[in-house]
């Protein structure tokens, strides 16, 4: 059983969360993800590495309250034990000191799981340029831990009340045309639709570009084939084959499609959950 | 003490039916479908044994059960020293009396088939060890002296807990590593609660814990540690990981919303209680027909399982015909008890989808049985012209397993054959690595849980002679 060391509001539904999981801080590696469920007759929750550390042993997790079981989540506290965590999953990023810049895009919640790669991809000697972006500044996060891990940061909001006004990608689309082929990868993690957007400006400029997936999943060992996506023309399993792709041959129309199906049902459970709790 | 009949009293009597809950009214549960035996019903069974020796039912039993001593005992009226005479081959009876395959093991040689029904040794073993259960009798603690050597063991299945068994018994620090939150492997995650309840599957594994295994839940190997570690930290380890990699069909529309790999729509139902839904968060969706794809006792669960979650119609789809099912002859009455319907001799072209991506049709073709193929099974060849569509909410796909990757990309020196299963040798479990075992359906392929509790149990005796030796 994981313990919650440590607990933190960031937004309205955004928090973030330290877990006492010593073996999985001491093997995971960036762009890899864990598993949890929270109570005993929860869901396994998929959930990007946001960051961990092997001497202190805790792995951090970031999420934002969509349905019934993020929100059951957010309302346990610290020193509480998480039913179940399991982890690191899917394959780690396939980091390397590029001749020339990266790019690190994320958007909303996405940022937390760009954060370990830039992290690894400095630390390799990169120019690391980072891109994060939210709705609003308010939803913004991890940018003190962004900028430390970034050799420059550059922020972008849809209501530009703070940074360059508008999506991510405007920026991406900016920075490709002024730097044009110094731009050896771009990695690109947050919704779908940002993910999407991201990989058309970067065909715009040939630029290669990866995607990190988060597809509905369930065992994320590559024994029920829930977390499919067509990369390239063919099925993939986003947990033992990703999550990262390349981002020019996915599907996103069928990832979200996908990501949709239980929109019905959650709401429900979201409904019955709030009632029986006196959550307005 | 209950009377030992004569040989000719025996040829008269029948086989003692079981009782099973009436299929009107079990589609609408998860309840176990047969009630299993009585005491009196378990001896009159028992009564027909022939007590043949050598036993050819011992000869067929891949865990060596003690089948006539067991059944001697049922008739001294001592259900207690039963279950013993069980328990020193097999760790699991509840589960293998209930989802064995009896019927081409223990009771496909037995000799009373020259006569008429074979003795219903698989019933007996389940009377046997559910009786034990209630009457909270526990294994003896029949631990041999620590070896102090260390065995791990790569997943909880039938495999693996049969190995651990074995292995604890003999005296082995034996620790076994599951990627799943619960023990048990395909029993919890894949076999449905109606043919066997998961709190029998926990009752067993239970008593293998007291025999001092220790088993590590959400624990990947190949990811938290690689089996090239294992290898360095323990003196031997067991691979038993299972096949667990569905495969589907490659036709157009697979991954149209509705279409489930049965792997998937199992595990949601069975170890994440998606039938209880919304009492337990995972969802599951379910319409109002449900075609299954296949002919093997996956497909018979999925589609049973279908029709409990509310289907008005489940429907499975197999290209060859009913006397080529590789499912159980019992599961597929079951389902026919059940109202199945069988679209025998036919195949999926490819499923078709609204505009919002969810499943609302399939396009099947009707088949004819050609030529034997290198099966020995007469190959289906599609009738040219013969294509329909059925309206359908949900498809799913139940045709077999691939090789999972995960743990034998962190194996160094244990080598896959071509379909990347483990090559282990049959009668040991030995792989190319001299500190390596692997058995089960990581070596096989998808088969059934008593070749893998077999499997476990030879990689435990060869495990000890390796290891008594060093």
């Amino acid at each position: 059983m994981a313990k919650i060391l440590k607990k933190e509001q960031w937004s309205d539904t955004i928090f973030s969360m330290l877990i006492d999981a010593k073996d999985v801080a001491k093997a995971a590696k960036p762009g890899q993800f864990i598993i949890l469920i929270p109570k005993e007759h929860g869901e396994r929750i998929p959930l990007t590495i946001a960051d961990s550390d092997a001497d202190e042993g805790w792995v951090q997790i970031v999420f934002q309250v969509v349905g019934k079981s993020t929100l059951e989540l957010s309302r346990m506290n610290e020193s509480e034990e998480l039913f179940s965590f399991v982890g690191p999953l899917g394959m780690p990023s396939e980091v390397e000191k590029f001749d020339g810049k990266v790019v690190m895009v994320g958007g909303g919640i996405g940022i937390a799981p760009i954060h370990p790669i830039a992290k690894k991809l400095k630390e390799m000697g990169n120019h690391v340029i980072s891109i994060i972006g939210a709705k609003t500044a308010d939803l913004l996060i991890m940018e003190d831990k962004l900028k430390e891990a970034s050799t420059e940061l550059l922020i972008a909001t849809d209501d530009g009340s703070k940074g360059k006004k508008g999506f991510v990608n405007l920026v991406l689309e900016e920075l490709l045309a002024t730097e044009g082929d110094n731009i050896k990868m771009i990695w690109a993690i947050g919704p779908p639709i940002m993910m999407k957007a991201c990989v058309e400006s970067a065909k715009k400029f040939n630029a290669p570009i990866i995607v990190s997936l988060n597809p509905i999943m369930v065992d994320g060992t590559g024994m029920c084939g829930a977390c499919r996506v067509t990369v390239g023309g063919k099925t993939k399993f986003a947990c033992v084959d990703g999550p990262e792709f390349n981002g020019a041959e996915v599907d996103f129309d069928e990832l979200m499609a996908r990501q949709r199906q239980y929109a019905e049902l959650e709401r429900k459970a979201l409904e019955l959950y709030k009632s029986k709790e006196g959550i307005a | 003490m209950a009377e030992r009949l004569r040989p000719a009293e025996k040829f008269k009597r029948d086989r003692v039916p079981m009782k099973e809950q009436d299929p009107k009214e079990r589609i609408k549960n998860f309840d176990e479908v047969p009630f299993g035996y009585s005491f009196e019903e378990a001896i009159k069974e028992a009564q027909r044994c022939l007590q043949c020796n050598p036993a050819p039912c011992v000869e067929g039993c891949p865990a060596d059960v003690h089948v006539p001593q067991f059944i001697d005992k049922i008739l001294d009226e001592d259900v207690e020293a039963a279950f013993r005479e069980i328990k020193i081959t097999n760790a699991l009876p509840a589960v293998c009396g209930r989802v064995c395959p009896q019927e081409e093991q223990c009771e496909g040689a037995c000799v009373m088939n020259k006569k008429g029904k074979p003795i219903a040794i698989g019933r007996l073993e389940r009377f046997v060890a559910d009786w034990a259960r209630e009457k909270g009798i526990t294994d003896e603690d029949v631990r041999a002296e620590k070896t102090n050597k260390k065995v791990a063991i790569v997943g909880s299945g039938p495999a693996g807990l049969a190995c651990a068994a074995d292995l604890a018994k003999l005296g082995y620090d034996v620790t076994i590593f599951e990627a799943l939150h619960k023990p048990g492997g395909v029993l919890v995650y894949g076999i449905p609660e109606f043919r066997l309840p998961k709190a029998i599957v926990q009752y067993e594994v239970d008593q293998i814990k007291k025999l001092g295994v220790k088993i590590l839940t959400d624990y990947v190997i190949g990811y938290i540690k690689t089996v090239d570690e294992l290898v360095e930290e323990y003196d031997a380890v067991f691979l038993a990981n299972g096949a667990g990699a569905p495969s589907f069909l490659g036709i157009p529309g697979e991954n149209l919303n509705g279409v489930y790999s049965a792997s998937e729509f199992l595990t949601r139902s069975n170890l994440m209680r998606a039938f209880d839904f919304p009492n337990y968060d995972t969802p599951i969706n379910v319409g109002k027909r449900v075609v299954v794809i296949g002919g093997g006792n996956v497909a018979m669960d999925a589609v049973r399982t279908a029709k409990r979650l509310g289907a008005e119609e489940a429907i499975i789809v197999y290209r060859r015909s009913r006397a080529e099912m590789p499912a159980r002859a019992e599961e597929i009455e079951h389902a026919e008890a059940e109202g199945i319907r069988f679209e025998l001799l036919t195949n999926p072209v490819r499923v078709i989808g609204d505009e919002n991506g969810n499943v609302k049709g399939l396009e099947c073709v009707r088949m004819e049985l050609g030529e034997p193929d290198e099966s020995g099974r007469r190959r289906p060849v599609p009738i040219e012209g013969s294509n329909f569509v059925m309206d359908v909410d949900n498809v799913i796909i139940a045709i077999g397993q691939n090789a999972n990757p995960i743990v034998a990309r962190s194996a160094t020196g244990v080598e896959t054959n071509k379909w990347g299963y483990f090559i282990a040798d049959e009668e040991t479990g030995k792989t190319t690595h001299p500190k390596v075992w692997a058995g089960g359906d990581i070596v096989t392929g998808a088969a059934t849980v008593i070749l893998a509790v077999g499997a476990g149990k030879k990689a435990a005796k060869s495990i000890h002679e390796t290891l008594s030796k060093a």
